[in-house]
């Protein structure tokens, strides 16, 4: 569903301060997977989502969705076959217009608009049955603006624009990390429904190691620009997070190790 | 008073343009500046050369859409400020104005046009003409509601409110500037055609500052009757286009220098941006609104 090849990525090549984000990525993920991506700041795991999203464009190898290569196209291009999910609550709706208004703008992704009303009774209809599935009671307030809401109900809303018209691939970008742990547990919880609901192929992106062994059926974990651990369900299920905390030690330890060695 | 409130109409058109670049683009558009005037300038050459006033009016339309377009292709493709862009299209449009009307004014005085039937009805400066002149401009008002609840329309507004998220759902950003630009100077357009109609002439300096006057009426209008919702922001412009030249009015009549008539306006748009943000006016409910359209978005919290 998703193939990233041999994808590199450097910013600032040339400079003094040129880095390199990703080397060698690659990366398959076939229909329904969801897989979580954890590594310490700087590993490249928001650059591997924004990659695939097209806010960047990667120096060599390609990216495929569903078989198209979408390597040169930019974002809003490729959002037909995209749900995203952001870090900020403040970042997946418009808070200026209504939630109807804003499930509206979600609902008809990747399709050309026209002038047709953006808000239709059918689809009012329609909205009011997705938002019943988060149990926030904002089924009862589609003309409320989205501003008015919690970072938490954001966020749900956000999820559940990102997920409706089933994309190809979800990305989730540390979408709990701004939320308070009671508000991050629901969105987690309900992620977990939406992705099971919709059988999306999804990739997340997260700190919490606790969540990325919960959440999805495969385990990535990446460091300075590398896939260092690739475990999939069963191996998932036996691991904790001592283990994890174990094997960063461990490349940690060897990482500086090279360096010593170097010097 | 009621030619100021006629007027005060008639400009609500390019007031209106001005708000959906100001308020829902969140794009200060200065070309409003040259291609009010390009307006003026397409409709009285065309008028002059015996087309219809109606097709005449019509051409000034596209005309205002073609600059605002070159305004945001400066903008998006050629990635200049939104500020800069505008200046640069309005100072072209300058020298392009005048090679269009071949000099610095053209009268219309026997010409016909679209304001002729009234003024020939004697019905100019009275309330019929009020009448006429109000239903024109809440057709716009409408057409503009009706287009901003389209599924463009959303698109657009997103685009002024938060473009990551819209383009995370398909929309091209750049696309929609370009667009809202083109439409909210196509109204400039119009609204340059409609003067020239009436005052009988147009002239290379009539756009000078009007960027101001379309500024003053969306703040000055939408800090008094709200901008809650779109009808009611859009239908606030109308009344502070109104509200505007009344104000003008006054002042002239209070036997102001009508040169310094700019000066005023300034003066007048830097108190209605300042005010608001002083304690004392922070604490007058009536003037949250102005705070509100002060900061922009509001409800960002």
């Amino acid at each position: 569903m998703l193939d990233i090849t041999n994808v590199h990525k450097t910013f600032f090549a040339g400079t003094v301060n040129e880095r390199v984000a990703l080397k060698e990525i690659n990366l398959s993920l076939t229909p329904g997977e969801f897989v979580t991506v954890i590594g310490s700041n700087g590993a490249g795991k928001s650059t591997v989502l924004n990659i695939t999203s097209g806010k960047l464009r990667p120096d060599t190898g390609s990216v495929r969705i569903d078989g198209n290569d979408v390597t040169k196209l930019a974002d809003h291009q490729r959002a037909k076959f995209i749900g995203r999910v952001f870090q900020d609550p403040m970042a997946g709706t418009s808070p200026d217009m209504t939630i109807e208004q804003n499930m509206s703008m979600a609902y008809e992704r990747g399709k050309t608009r026209g002038l047709g009303p953006g808000v239709t009774k059918k689809k009012r209809e329609f909205f009011q049955e997705e938002l019943k599935s988060l149990e926030l009671g904002l089924e009862n307030r589609l003309k409320a603006k989205v501003g008015l809401l919690s970072g938490g109900q954001r966020q749900a809303l956000s999820l559940l624009m990102a997920t409706f018209s089933s994309p190809k691939i979800l990305l989730l970008d540390e979408h709990t990390a701004a939320l308070d742990p009671q508000r991050a547990d629901l969105v987690s919880r309900l992620t977990a429904e939406v992705v099971e609901r919709h059988q999306l192929t999804t990739l997340m992106v997260t700190h919490n190691m606790e969540q990325a062994l919960r959440l999805g059926s495969r385990l990535i974990m990446m460091h300075e620009g590398r896939i260092i651990l690739d475990i999939g369900q069963e191996q998932k299920r036996k691991t904790t997070v001592q283990d994890l905390l174990h094997e960063f030690e461990k490349i940690k330890g060897g990482a500086l190790d090279d360096r010593t060695m170097l010097q | 008073m009621i030619v100021a409130v006629e007027l005060g109409l008639i400009y609500a058109i390019m007031a209106l343009g001005v708000y959906l670049t100001f308020r829902i683009l969140n794009f200060p558009d200065l070309t409003v500046d040259g291609s009010f005037t390009t307006g003026a300038a397409v409709a009285s050459i065309m008028i002059i050369n015996g087309f219809s006033p109606v097709v005449s009016t019509i051409a000034a339309f596209g005309a205002g859409l073609v600059a605002g377009w070159i305004t945001g292709i400066l903008h998006t493709k050629g990635k200049i400020n939104g500020l800069l862009a505008g200046i640069l299209t309005m100072i072209a449009l300058y020298s392009i104005n005048l090679r269009i009307m071949g000099r610095a004014n053209l009268p219309l005085l026997r010409e016909e046009t679209l304001i002729t039937p009234l003024r020939d009805a004697g019905l100019l400066g009275t309330a019929m003409s009020v009448v006429v002149f109000s239903l024109f401009a809440l057709a716009v008002k409408f057409v503009i509601d009706w287009f901003l609840h389209t599924d463009v329309g959303l698109a657009m507004q997103a685009t002024g409110d938060n473009e990551e998220m819209i383009r995370s759902f398909g929309v091209s950003t750049d696309r929609m500037k370009i667009l809202g630009l083109a439409l909210s100077n196509g109204l400039v357009g119009l609204c340059g055609a409609l003067i020239a109609q009436y005052q009988g002439f147009a002239d290379i300096g009539m756009g000078i500052g009007l960027i101001l006057a379309g500024l003053a009426s969306v703040i000055i209008g939408q800090a008094i009757f709200g901008s809650r919702l779109i009808i009611i922001a859009s239908l606030a412009v109308v009344l502070g286009s109104v509200l505007y030249r009344v104000v003008i009015q006054l002042a002239l009549q209070a036997g102001l220098n009508p040169n310094d008539m700019k000066l005023i306006s300034a003066v007048l748009v830097v108190t209605a941006l300042v005010l608001p943000q002083w304690k004392f006016f922070k604490r007058i409910g009536g003037l949250a609104n102005m705070r509100k359209s002060l900061t922009g978005a509001g409800a960002k919290g």
